[in-house]
């Protein structure tokens, strides 16, 4: 018999007999409908204690408030993804007063090393965020492939602040999840960071060292 | 057999001599005591404004509703990784699991592994399986990769190098990796990602545990920190996870409220950086992420577990290592000292089916029952009540409560066992009885007054010179 069939076989013999299942009562999960001004008041209040960067921005006018941030951090390679918002508006923006831009359309394998060591930070788009936790839900597609948000020491993302849920149970149900999983979907709440040494903080660890949201109003 | 399991039976037995050297050590005490204090108020706080108690109910109700399902679960999170293009193994033990691994390392000429964190693959003591192979399997979890540097094993689940502090920590990533010594955690850091980035990029292998594996939509989901799971399951073109067969749930909805009562309880998070979900390799059209994936099923003893009504409680763990962090004992003497994968309250139930109750003796009586672990267990497990049970079954119990734990009864002596029999027989008999309670109180200071492992921290208890009936009687007279 093969490994599989013996343990299924016990499991389905058990010598204690069939177990019941239990109801499960999941309103202990369930939250009061919080407006968006008081999800994104949460969502800050989550975000920024676990050094997550937050800035508001006019939703038409996001790529003033992101020139600014990257002018600050004198960022001077931008990682964007290879069709779609938000790398598509950068690259017909044209403008002058934002960095390098490098665009992720190439499999993995054939630019590894460039991507570990000469970027300097990545720009995302995000299905949404969670107000009671402050988290960023991230499904990486084609266009913009999962190692962009974790590889560069700096990942920026843009949160639709009309994208807030209240809780992961709430997002789960109202995206329909369970309909079907990209291959990576990842809930990010902050930058990388470890407690292993003697319990003291550490930031950027082996994933991001900072985090920004732009969440656009 | 010492191999599958990560700590050597002679290094169980040693459980005694252990703890007693762990509580001589200042160094240990301190760095647990101030680490475990910790984790308790940032628990505590983390839970402020949640009704608990229905939050606990539900994670029970979860966990008990997929292990009744859980033949069928399996089956299913089978046929939809299958269906999603992950490769799905089985193991009957952490030999055939390591097998499974390698047999997979090899197919792809694999020289370099890089691992997540897993106490599965600790269970398996698979690092050693694959060196000894010539593989190189290296733990990218910033407190693996301390302890592995140390040739030590975790000290706690959550947290394995936590019995270490900042200068030793120091003193080994200097001598093992030439970083300069400092007491800049930052720069420690630092260093340590520079190093693992290296090898990030030239492993063949990733190798992960799993937090959750939902069976309806085909999911594995890694909760982490430091994204050194991510990192491994991202990077390399292989990915291989393996978990115990006990980690299966229905649906999503299940893991949002696990994911609640797991942070919080584990380290007073409301969420961790990074919750990995992940349903399949790479498309053909993505850009990144493995070109395989593949999950091993390990069973390592669960499906034994799983046939007592009992004892199946066990099988609710979602590793979050709360009993450890209240429980007055483990905080004593460390995580070490238990000599066993798992240690402190879930160590004491679970080691003895994965080793045998011969092996693991002294466990289930390493505790002064205080209920703390009981209190805190997120999915309501009885701690307390199991290691009742497990001391039953040491000394093979009675005729209500047969033994099944493999080697029970090894606790058993013929004179312990008589003395109990008498006690039963004279307590059945009201004349022999009375008889027995004068002649023990006239008598009194006839009585021994070192009574073994009792009195090498206590004094003997004396018995009173008249007995509770004599004193009523006397008094109604």
């Amino acid at each position: 018999m093969s490994a599989r069939d013996a343990i299924l076989n016990r499991l389905r013999h058990r010598s204690g007999g069939e177990l019941t299942a239990p109801a499960r009562d999941f309103s202990v999960l369930e939250r009061p409908q919080w407006s968006t001004g008081e999800k994104v008041r949460r969502f800050r209040e989550a975000i920024e204690p676990v050094h997550g960067e937050v800035h508001q921005c006019p939703a038409d006018n996001w790529i003033d408030c992101l020139a600014e941030i990257l002018a600050q951090k004198g960022t001077r390679k931008l990682l964007v993804g290879n069709a779609g918002d938000p790398g598509d508006s950068l690259r017909q923006a044209q403008r002058g007063d934002l960095p390098e831009l490098m665009i992720y359309d190439e499999p993995i394998s054939s630019w590894q090393a460039h991507l570990f060591e000469e970027v300097d930070a990545s720009l995302t788009s995000t299905r949404g965020g969670i107000a009671e936790t402050g988290s960023l839900i991230l499904w990486p597609t084609v266009a913009e492939p999962r190692l962009m948000s974790l590889v560069p020491p700096v990942h920026i993302a843009l949160l639709r602040a009309d994208q807030l849920y209240t809780t992961l149970h709430e997002a789960i149900r109202e995206q329909d999840w369970s309909a079907g999983m990209p291959t990576n979907a990842l809930l990010v709440s902050g930058p990388s960071k470890t407690a292993d040494i003697e319990q003291t903080l550490a930031y950027g660890v082996h994933g991001p060292k900072e985090l920004i949201v732009l969440i656009l109003e | 057999m010492s191999q599958q399991t990560g700590a050597s039976p002679s290094d169980v037995r040693q459980f005694h001599p252990r703890a007693r050297a762990a509580i001589e050590n200042p160094k240990i005490r301190r760095n647990f005591r101030s680490a475990m204090d910790g984790l308790m108020s940032k628990r505590r706080n983390a839970f402020s404004g949640w009704d608990l108690e229905a939050l606990r109910d539900l994670g029970a109700a979860i966990r008990q509703n997929a292990l009744a399902q859980l033949p069928d679960l399996l089956e299913q999170l089978e046929a939809k990784l299958t269906e999603n293009g992950v490769r799905v193994h089985w193991a009957e033990d952490g030999e055939q699991a390591c097998r499974i691994v390698l047999d997979i390392c090899q197919a792809r000429k694999a020289r370099s592994v890089i691992k997540g964190k897993s106490m599965v693959s600790e269970e398996m003591d698979l690092n050693h399986y694959l060196e000894a192979r010539d593989i190189e399997a290296l733990e990218s979890d910033l407190g693996e990769y301390i302890v592995q540097l140390a040739h030590e094993t975790p000290s706690h689940i959550i947290m394995p190098a936590i019995h270490k502090n900042t200068g030793e920590i120091s003193e080994l990533m200097h001598e093992k990796t030439g970083t300069e010594r400092s007491d800049d955690v930052e720069y420690l850091t630092a260093s340590a990602r520079q190093q693992l980035r290296e090898k990030f990029m030239a492993a063949d292998v990733g190798i992960s545990g799993v937090n959750f594996a939902v069976a309806q939509t085909g999911t594995l989901c890694l909760v982490e920190n430091e994204g050194n799971g991510r990192m491994t399951t991202t990077v390399p073109p292989c990915h291989i996870a393996v978990t115990g067969i006990e980690k299966v749930v229905p649906t999503l909805e299940d893991v949002t409220a696990l994911l609640a009562l797991l942070t919080r309880s584990a380290t007073g998070q409301h969420i961790t950086t990074y919750v990995n979900m992940i349903s399949g390799p790479r498309k053909t059209e993505e850009l990144d992420g493995p070109e395989e994936v593949h999950l091993v099923l390990v069973d390592n003893g669960r499906s034994g577990i799983y046939q007592d009504d009992q004892l199946l409680d066990t099988l609710r763990c979602i590793r979050c290592g709360a009993c450890m962090n209240h429980c007055p004992v483990y905080t004593r003497i460390g995580g070490h000292a238990y000599g066993t994968t798992y240690p402190g309250p879930i160590g004491k139930i679970l080691m003895p089916h994965l080793l045998g109750l011969d092996e693991t003796r002294h466990l289930p009586s390493a505790s002064s029952l205080c209920g703390a672990c009981g209190e805190v267990c997120p999915v309501k497990i009885p701690i307390p009540d199991l290691l009742v049970r497990l001391r039953q079954e040491s000394v093979n119990g009675d005729q209500l409560h047969p033994a099944r734990v493999r080697g029970h009864g090894s606790k058993r002596h013929a004179g312990e066992a008589l003395a109990w029999k008498t006690w039963q027989w004279v307590h059945a008999h009201p004349a022999a009885y009375r008889m027995g309670t004068a002649l023990a109180s006239r008598f009194n200071r006839l009585q021994p007054g070192k009574l073994g492992a009792w009195t090498r921290f206590r004094t003997a208890p004396r018995l009173a010179s008249k007995t509770l009936h004599q004193r009523l009687k006397e008094r109604d007279s």
